[in-house]
Order: structure tokens, then sequence, then C-alpha cells
């Protein structure tokens, strides 16, 4: 059987998790290749690195910020040491500098499968009021503010509740301009500008995570019904559903923006059976487990595809299949604490 | 009116709305309705078949089965 040596992110399970334990445990539950895991981490105390059952090395690679140069001097020494066959980013804020790098990791041979800049920006936050607007699909009405005195100049036209978020993360509604004042400054200090002001939809809260061929179609559409969710707004239980609807909005995205690789669409439907889009976002989401759960390994075919393996369309997939997350103490020593922190591997 | 054909019932109660995700718990009685619902009873028969298993006065069971079936439809299991 074939191994794969497979880099992953976001091993950050914590009660925003990030999407790579999951991502790892739909690969391992895979009986089409073996995988060898290299976690690829930015905080030492991201409890993916802890788990040796699932990731097999740790190491630690530069933000973001620090820009291509730098991941890519990392990345070539991990390679040197790990020969990795993929990566597989699941962050918002690096796919940007791993779509960047993707040519010149193709040449060192590792494989990504990832959409392109131009796929990627089209569902950005900033532009998916005009992607909608474009597309004839239903996006709640967005403002995007820079500063405070440009938030002072909207006062008179917001409507509450209104959902104050981030670029990258974070959502917080407010009930009042004194609210919305506040929920910019905790935002902008975490994220930056410019802040996002976005009509609050009433609703059902549903998610899909998608996988597209990079040529318009879509291996796997599931959707979710959150069930449960947090004070941070996700989803903590959910359940799979059946909407064609719901199936057919997402196979749309795929469709035209020809996306590659996972996607997750956020979705209000409201009262009247309206989808309103909230957010697209250019990865798995943190519940992907659910879809091999449910007979659709996404992950396992993202892998397939991206080493060049001709993959079929899912069909059926089980509905009423369900998620209940749950926090966990994992014990380790200090000794393991002190190698990621200090040697920046495990 | 009728059951959806997509809800899944069991036999204990449950309800499971694949379309929604929405899912309800009934008590043994409203098991039976839902059953007798879906094997297609008009709503004199369900009362018919009802008072002839139970002791219930049937003008009161009437007014509780059309108040049980506008919460059914209110969350979407009939149609």
């Amino acid at each position: 059987m074939k191994r794969l040596v497979i880099g992953v992110t976001a091993l950050n399970a914590i009660d925003s998790p990030g999407p790579g334990v999951a991502v790892i445990r739909a690969l391992r539950d895979c009986h089409s290749f073996m995988v060898r895991i290299i976690g690829l981490s930015y905080e030492a105390l991201e409890p993916g690195v802890f788990m040796h059952d699932l990731v097999d090395k740790t190491y630690q690679i530069p933000y973001p910020s620090a820009g291509t140069d730098a991941l890519l001097t990392r990345l070539t020494y991990i390679h040197e040491a790990e020969k990795l066959d993929l990566i597989i980013p699941n962050f918002d804020a690096e796919l940007f500098n791993f779509i960047k790098l993707r040519d010149k990791l193709l040449q060192m041979g590792i494989h990504t499968f990832l959409p392109d800049i131009n796929q990627f920006e089209a569902r950005d936050k900033m532009k998916l009021a005009a992607f909608g607007k474009k597309h004839g699909l239903c996006i709640p009405k967005e403002n995007y503010v820079h500063d405070l005195r440009e938030l002072k100049q909207l006062e008179d036209e917001l409507d509450y509740p209104i959902v104050v978020k981030g670029k990258f993360y974070d959502a917080i509604i407010a009930h009042s301009f004194d609210e919305v004042q506040k929920a910019f400054q905790k935002i902008q200090a975490k994220w930056g500008v410019p802040i996002i002001l976005q009509e609050f939809i009433k609703g059902t809260e549903i998610n899909i995570a998608a996988l597209g061929d990079g040529e318009g179609h879509a291996i796997s559409i599931i959707p979710m019904r959150k069930l449960f969710i947090t004070d941070k707004g996700k989803a903590w239980a959910g359940v799979t559903i059946e909407d064609e609807q719901l199936t057919e909005l997402a196979g749309k995205f795929v469709r035209i923006t020809k996306w590659r690789g996972g996607c997750e669409l956020e979705v209000m439907l409201t009262n009247d059976g309206k989808p309103y889009i909230m957010e697209i976002n250019p990865r798995f989401p943190a519940w992907i487990y659910l879809t091999a759960a449910a007979g659709h390994n996404q992950p396992a075919a993202l892998v397939k595809m991206a080493m060049g393996e001709p993959v079929e369309p899912f069909l059926d997939y089980e509905v009423g299949k369900m998620f209940i997350r749950y926090a966990w103490d994992l014990i380790t020593d200090i000794k393991e604490f002190q190698k990621i922190s200090g040697n920046g591997e495990l | 009116m009728n059951v959806k054909k997509n809800i899944a019932t069991s036999e204990e109660g449950f309800l499971f709305n694949p379309a929604t995700g929405d899912s309800f718990s009934t008590n043994a009685v409203g098991s039976e309705i839902i059953l007798l619902l879906k094997k297609g009873r008009t709503t004199r028969e369900i009362v018919d078949e009802m008072c002839s298993r139970y002791d219930v006065d049937r003008v009161l069971f009437e007014r509780d089965l059309e108040e049980f079936m506008t919460i059914l439809k209110e969350f979407g299991i009939l149609e």
C-alpha cells in the first residue's frame, strides 16, 4: 500500500478549533493509502502537537506575517528531513502564502490542492457582496470600516442588531452603536482592519462542506445543521441534513469559481427558506470528520486528487449522522513542551 | 393532512426532519397518532380508532388532536 507523508496545519483543537486534527483523523480512516502525518504548528501549545497517535512529528512554522520566504525556508528544512508528498494547509490566514508557493513546492515534489489566487479572492469577505450580486446569490448587506471616524459616519444608517466581523475571524452581534464601537475596537486589536458590519439575518445556521476538483465539479457536498453553538459561534454538535437547495447552492459556488480543494459555506436559512451566504471559508471546516463519518471522506479524496488520481464524485451520504464535540485533558510531560517550544520540533 | 415523506419516525415517537435537522419526541399516544397519519388515515378515522382503543371523551380527543396537528404543521412535519 502506498505510503504518503502529509504535512497538516491547524492543530489547535481548542474551543474554536482549527480543522487540522479532524483532517488527520479522516486521512487515517482511509484504507487506500498509509500516512505519516507531519504536523505544522504555529504555537507550542496546539493540542494536536501532543496527539502522537494522530501526528507522527511536528515542526513549528513561521507566522503568516513573516512572509513566503520565511515559510519556504522552513518548509525546505522540513522537506529535507521528511520528504513531504503533500501539504494540506487549513488556516484562512496562511492560505495566501501557500497559494503563492504552490509552484515552488511542486518543483520540490510537494503537492498541494489549493485554489488559485483569483478563486481564493472571489470569496473573500470583502468581496462576497459583489460576488453574490454578480451570481444571483443571497448575501447580507455589508459595510467595510477602516477607522472609528468612518464608523461614526455610519451611525445613523445602522440597523440593530448588527454583526461586527473581523477580516479573518471573530464575529460579535451588537445591539447599539456603543456595542458596535466596543466590538470594532476588540476585533481591530486582534485582526486589524477593515472591520465588516454585516446585516443580521435571523434563521437556522447551516454549514456546508464541499470539495471541488478545480474543473467546476463538486466531488462532495455535505450540509450540516448546527445543533449546539458555543459563545464563539462554533458548532459543538451538528447533524448531516439533506436539502436540494443547499446542495445546489454549494454546487453553484464550486461550478462558477472552479474551486480546487475544500471549502465551507456558512449559510443562514431564513424561516421563509432563503439561504443567505454569510461567509465562504477557503478550506475544510473543523467538523470535516463528519463528512468521512457520513460516507464522503473529503480529506482523503483531496489527497487522491492532489496526487493525480482521478476521483469520481461521491453520491449518497448518511443523513442524520451527528457529531458532538468534547473537551479532553491531554496529559503530557514538560519535556515534550520544552522540545516543541525550544527546538521547534517534536 | 399527511406526514411529509422524508420525515423519519421511530416506534418510540422520535421524529427527525432530514431537510432541516430538527428532531422531536412525542409521548406514546402522539407516536400512535403519527403512525396512523403515516398510514394515510383521515382525522375522523384517527378519532374513531383512538376512541375505540382508549377510554377517552370523543369531543376532548378531537380538540386535543386538532391542537396536536397544528403543532405538527408548525414544525413542518405535516404537508
